[in-house]
């Protein structure tokens, strides 16, 4: 007995310190933010160990709520849901501005952020990457789309998908000529327009396929001509191009809705050191480019943008017409109590019949 | 001992700390206070306890359906086949359940979906000039929660008609009973304990499921364990969550309870 004892006691301190010795680096982020090759290349630049794990903005949330701020060194939150969640949970650290490289960011877009993340003197967050959500068509079988109407559209009948979550409902509201941004701070009013919006939802049920939740699912899907009219991200969009010209993504009437995705660093994260390296390694305009260039998203790194492959700039263009680009709705920060309204909302689409 | 502390630490103490939770309700100031609210709002708002009872009259529906696929393959390995196939039967039987639930629902989407399977042969064979949706609807969702859930059935099916001794069955027959007597009289009250069993265990996963019905229902499929998922994860109301887990696992408690009651079945004798 005693013999198990110290070898337990022996087993557990080896493990302790190798597990010390390589220092890692723990960050939850969205697929695609940290391609193989950076990740290698920062490996072998720094010597640390880099862990990722995939979320999305609501799991990430609820993972640190769960652990207090603990697991992660390095989140990548939206923007727009950063100042409520940290208010109510205190789940982030506020950043030390001082240590990242600010001349490698794109100085309006830092300071939004910096504002839109504000919570009493403090801001916590960097952007890292930006992008639209809009339509992604098949141009040839659905040639007439123009706006986020058409997802209801019963010409479309069982080739629509879209997410059931808070942007749908947001894109929804915008078609209908209305400004839900607008209405943000008065959750009477923005009930009522949620309201309608979920009346247009339910009658236009039978129209849709399904409601898609994997953004590869829904790329294969409209791949093979199952799904011709969908609402989804402006990369997406852009990849399916490359492959067969009659696919595109395309820029609504009533505005694509833009995001800008940041860094965040948890409240017990263990390597903030860590963390800060990692931020300013991808801010690099060469890494940054290779980001872009990989996956489609728009970079926050100042000097990234000479840098780019030449399609990259043809898809924005082919996309965006400079009408295109005044009329983005950027996300403001999301007020509390609008969750509980569209978690409700969204529930009582799905099960209607 | 070790079974207590594991039983504590893992079950007993998560559960209580999502008891309070589901206790308490954030008020209009935004404080939270101690209240029964979260319950209410079950009752009160008709899209939760309606999609419960959908759910209920479903899993009880799946359950149903895997007992009348399941027992003929029961009685035929264990009665019929020869002892020399039996292991090898069982195995058969066992061997989908070797990769995950996840793998095997995504392997009947590659088959039903519009680009799919057998959507390729039905138009190769000139049998339709167009695909067929045949996912995302109820049919295909409650097959799917069949085929996953058969397993917990034909396992203890098998055990108790291998406790059952032939002659039963042959003094029954040349008594001049019908083959429909000998199967209610005889064959049915034998395997009641492994029946018993088998449908707590597959209406308890099925009430439970939140992948099968997720993926393989689509738009229609709410299913109360998503009702739980949104509550925790969309809209991070974490108390409202918990008090619709703990009126599934009463309700669902309940339920077994009743259907104990009325076929006048004893848990105990059930699971000895």
């Amino acid at each position: 007995m005693k013999k198990l004892a110290i070898i337990s006691v022996a087993a557990v301190t080896l493990l302790s310190s190798t597990l010390f010795s390589a220092e890692t680096l723990k960050i939850l982020t969205w697929k695609g933010y940290a391609p193989k090759a950076l990740v290698e290349k920062f490996e072998k630049q720094t010597g640390i160990k880099v862990e990722l794990t995939y979320s999305n903005n609501e799991e990430m949330i609820s993972k640190l709520r769960a652990t207090r701020g603990a697991g992660f060194d390095l989140a990548q939150p939206s923007q727009d849901r950063i100042s409520s969640v940290q208010a109510k949970y205190k789940i982030y650290k506020a950043l030390d501005y001082s240590k990242i490289n600010s001349s490698q960011v794109i100085t309006s877009m830092l300071e939004a952020v910096k504002k839109n993340t504000k919570v009493g003197n403090e801001s916590f967050a960097v952007p890292f990457c930006y992008g639209t959500s809009g339509l992604i068509v098949n141009t040839k079988l659905a040639p007439n789309v123009k706006d986020y109407s058409d997802l209801l559209n019963p010409s479309y009948k069982g080739k629509i998908s879209y997410r059931l979550k808070r942007p749908t409902l947001i894109a929804i509201a915008f078609s209908k000529g209305d400004d839900p941004f607008a209405k943000y701070g008065d959750v009477k009013a923005y009930k009522k327009l949620m309201d309608g919006v979920a009346k247009d939802l339910k009658k236009a049920k039978p129209y849709v396929k399904n409601y898609w939740a994997n953004g590869d699912a829904l790329l294969g899907m409209i791949r093979s001509g199952e799904v011709t009219v969908a609402m989804g991200w402006d990369n997406g969009g852009w990849k399916l191009h490359k492959e067969n010209p009659d696919l595109d993504f395309i820029a609504p009437k009533s505005g694509a809705l833009g995001w800008i995705d940041t860094f965040a660093i948890p409240s017990k994260a263990k390597n903030v050191e860590g963390a800060y390296k990692w931020i300013n390694f991808i801010l690099k305009p060469e890494n940054a480019a290779y980001f872009t260039n990989d996956s489609g998203y728009g970079t926050a790194s100042n000097g990234a943008i000479a840098l780019l492959d030449a399609e990259k700039k043809a898809d924005f263009q082919r996309s965006f017409s400079k009408a295109d680009i005044d009329n983005i709705k950027w996300y403001p920060p999301v007020p509390a109590k609008l969750e509980k309204i569209e978690g409700k909302i969204l529930d009582k689409i799905k099960s209607a019949r | 001992m070790p079974i207590f502390l594991w039983l504590f630490l893992l079950i007993v103490l998560p559960h209580i700390e999502l008891f309070l939770m589901s206790l308490k309700y954030e008020n209009d100031m935004g404080d939270m206070v101690w209240s029964l609210q979260n319950y209410g709002e079950f009752f009160a708002e008709e899209i939760y306890w309606l999609t419960f009872i959908r759910v209920a009259l479903y899993s009880i529906l799946v359950t149903f359906l895997t007992f009348v696929i399941t027992f003929p393959i029961a009685f035929y390995i264990t009665k019929i086949v020869s002892v020399k196939y039996k292991g090898f039967l069982i195995i058969l039987l066992l061997m989908p359940f070797w990769v995950s639930e996840l793998v095997r629902v995504y392997g009947w989407m590659i088959l039903l979906r519009e680009s799919g399977v057998i959507n390729y042969f039905l138009q190769a064979l000139g049998l339709i000039d167009k695909p067929i949706e045949m996912l995302y609807n109820d049919v295909s969702m409650i097959m799917g929660l069949v085929y996953t859930s058969m397993l917990f059935m034909v396992v203890p099916l098998i055990s108790s008609l291998d406790g059952m001794d032939d002659s039963y069955i042959e003094a029954a027959h040349d008594l001049g009973a019908s083959k429909i007597v000998i199967f209610f009289k005889i064959v049915i009250p034998y395997t009641a304990p492994g029946i018993v069993s088998g449908s707590i265990v597959v209406f308890m996963l099925t009430l439970g499921n939140y992948l099968t019905p997720n993926l393989m229902g689509g738009k229609n499929s709410l299913w109360f364990t998503e009702q739980i998922y949104n509550q925790f994860i969309a809209s991070f109301n974490w108390n409202q969550g918990a008090a619709f887990g703990f009126l599934l696992l009463i309700l669902s408690s309940f339920i077994i309870w009743l259907g104990l009651k009325l076929t006048k079945q004893n848990l105990t004798k059930a699971l000895s």
